[in-house]
């Protein structure tokens, strides 16, 4: 699976796809996949604030729970409610399974981030 | 839950090379390198499905075995067993447990009358040593022996509707004849004298064969097995399914369901416990109990809010005071609903109940609903 390039990443296997100041976040391929099923995602509610390294929420599979971790700090102007019925998406194509949209308090903070390549190749080393 | 890399301070079964080459994903499980699902069959819920529905089969190598034997096998069985094993006949087996004398759990056990004078004790992985230490103490009144063989073997379970035919294709024993919790020695994939027992920690119908555990054999028998169960489906299972299987069945894990702090009772695992026997570990501490009641039972829950109940989480009755926990908890993938068992004052047991469990600082609606949670359809 290729990893978008106009995609960030963080070493938790987030992605952050930043357009201006607003962004939208997920979780990737190689996450979905150590994890298994999903069937279970938690989100922040609307208008909620999000910091960047802290959880935002939660994803589980049968066997285990994983903390999600915001790429960046900013405020949740959208979540994507058909990951309840059906979160089997995130399995399906995680990079388009989008979870939560911000409108980001501080944009710049997503460079500091892994891009496309050095995610690749982080996630080849820990292999 | 931590993967290993290579395993290395971990035990492994024969068939460890054969997991890893599968692409397991590997676990320590009570010290035992282990897999927990495989991907390429399509991971834990494809595992778990198929047994429901097909054949999955399991290396469960890791339990361990303790043979009982001598003229007095019978006694000392009687003596450290709460389950009454005078009333097996050769060729039966019956779940039971092996009590402290405070009527709590050393270990649950699949109790095996090979003979007269040749008791078979099936125990967990986890607890090998302990049982073993506690059984050779407790026997040692008695004229037998105890020894622990579970090296000697490797095991594995063939389970599902599809297991008898799977099975029948690599032996000429007719396990049509071979009735629930009884066993026969045969051949099986050539292999003479070997034990086939229909036991099993799924809930459904199936098979576990004890074959020689040198690699060489481990492996061909398992190859085999994979081959004879292709047609139905068979996908390799790992310590994942296993868990969510045995926990519709509402079956027993220790650690969680039983343990040191947990008494027959409590653990509604009296039908197994035959307190008209004579004498045994645990009977004079269970007969107070029995005449006192107990604080605390264990129940099984079914999520009716958004979450799921998990290991561990605290349950709360409805004016928010704790009142227990889950000791297992997890989507039930061929069920697809969240269910748990937990322990709950008797007050709070009754079917239907509504209780909350805490997850994640949330409290979420459960009730309380009747167990098992899955049985298998009847044979028609």
């Amino acid at each position: 699976m290729a990893y978008p390039k106009d995609y960030k990443y963080t070493k938790e296997h987030e992605w952050i796809q930043v357009k201006g100041n607003s962004a939208t976040v997920g979780i990737t391929d190689h996450a979905q996949e150590s994890l298994g099923d999903i069937v279970f995602v938690e989100l922040p509610k609307v208008g909620a604030q999000v910091e960047a390294g802290k959880s935002f929420g939660t994803v589980e599979s049968v066997k285990a729970v994983s903390e999600l971790y915001a790429p960046a700090s900013g405020k949740v102007v959208a979540i994507n409610e058909s990951l309840n019925q059906g979160p089997e998406a995130v399995n399906q194509d995680a990079h388009a399974a989008w979870m939560i949209k911000l409108e980001l308090s501080n944009p710049s903070q997503a460079d500091a981030l892994m891009s496309a390549d050095d995610y690749e190749k982080y996630i080849a080393e820990e292999k | 839950m931590s993967s290993t890399a290579e395993g290395q301070t971990l035990r492994k079964t024969a068939l460890n090379a054969m997991h890893r080459k599968l692409g397991a994903k590997m676990v320590d499980f009570g010290g035992w390198d282990m897999p927990v699902e495989y991907p390429a069959s399509g991971g834990l819920v494809k595992e778990h499905l198929a047994v429901r529905t097909g054949v999955g089969m399991f290396d469960v190598s890791h339990m361990g075995d303790i043979l009982i034997r001598g003229p007095q096998a019978l006694d000392a069985v009687q003596w450290i067993s709460m389950n009454d094993a005078s009333k097996l006949q050769e060729g039966q087996a019956h779940y039971s447990a092996l009590l402290y004398p405070e009527g709590t759990f050393v270990d649950d056990v699949i109790v095996h009358k090979m003979g007269p004078n040749d008791y078979l004790l099936v125990i967990n992985a986890g607890t090998r040593e302990k049982d073993h230490s506690w059984v050779r103490k407790n026997v040692s009144k008695f004229r037998c022996h105890a020894d622990d063989v579970g090296d000697y073997y490797t095991q594995i379970a063939i389970q599902g509707p599809k297991a008898e035919a799977t099975l029948q294709k690599l032996t000429n024993v007719d396990l049509s004849q071979i009735k629930n919790y009884w066993f026969k020695h045969g051949t099986v994939c050539n292999l003479p004298n070997t034990l086939i027992a229909r036991t099993g920690y799924t809930a459904e119908d199936g098979f576990e064969i004890y074959v020689p555990s040198d690699v060489p054999t481990s492996e061909r028998v398992w190859n085999e097995v994979t081959e004879a169960g292709k047609e139905f489906g068979i996908v390799p299972c790992g310590l994942g399914a296993r868990n969510t299987l045995r926990l519709e069945g509402k079956m027993a894990l220790y650690g969680h369901e039983i343990s040191d702090m947990i008494n027959v009772f409590e653990a509604v695992l009296d039908r197994y416990c035959k307190m008209e026997k004579p004498d045994f570990i645990g009977k004079a501490a269970l007969e107070k109990v029995k005449a006192a009641g107990v604080k605390r039972i264990l129940v099984g829950l079914e999520a009716v809010d958004r979450g799921i109940p998990r290991d561990g989480y605290k349950v709360f009755d409805e004016s928010g005071v704790e009142i227990g926990y889950v000791t297992s908890g997890s989507p039930a993938p061929f069920l697809k609903k969240n269910i748990a068992l937990a322990y709950v004052p008797p007050q709070h047991s009754e079917i239907g109940h509504e209780v909350f469990v805490e997850i994640r600082g949330q409290k979420v609606k459960c009730k309380v609903v009747p167990t098992p949670f899955y049985k298998r359809p009847k044979k028609s």
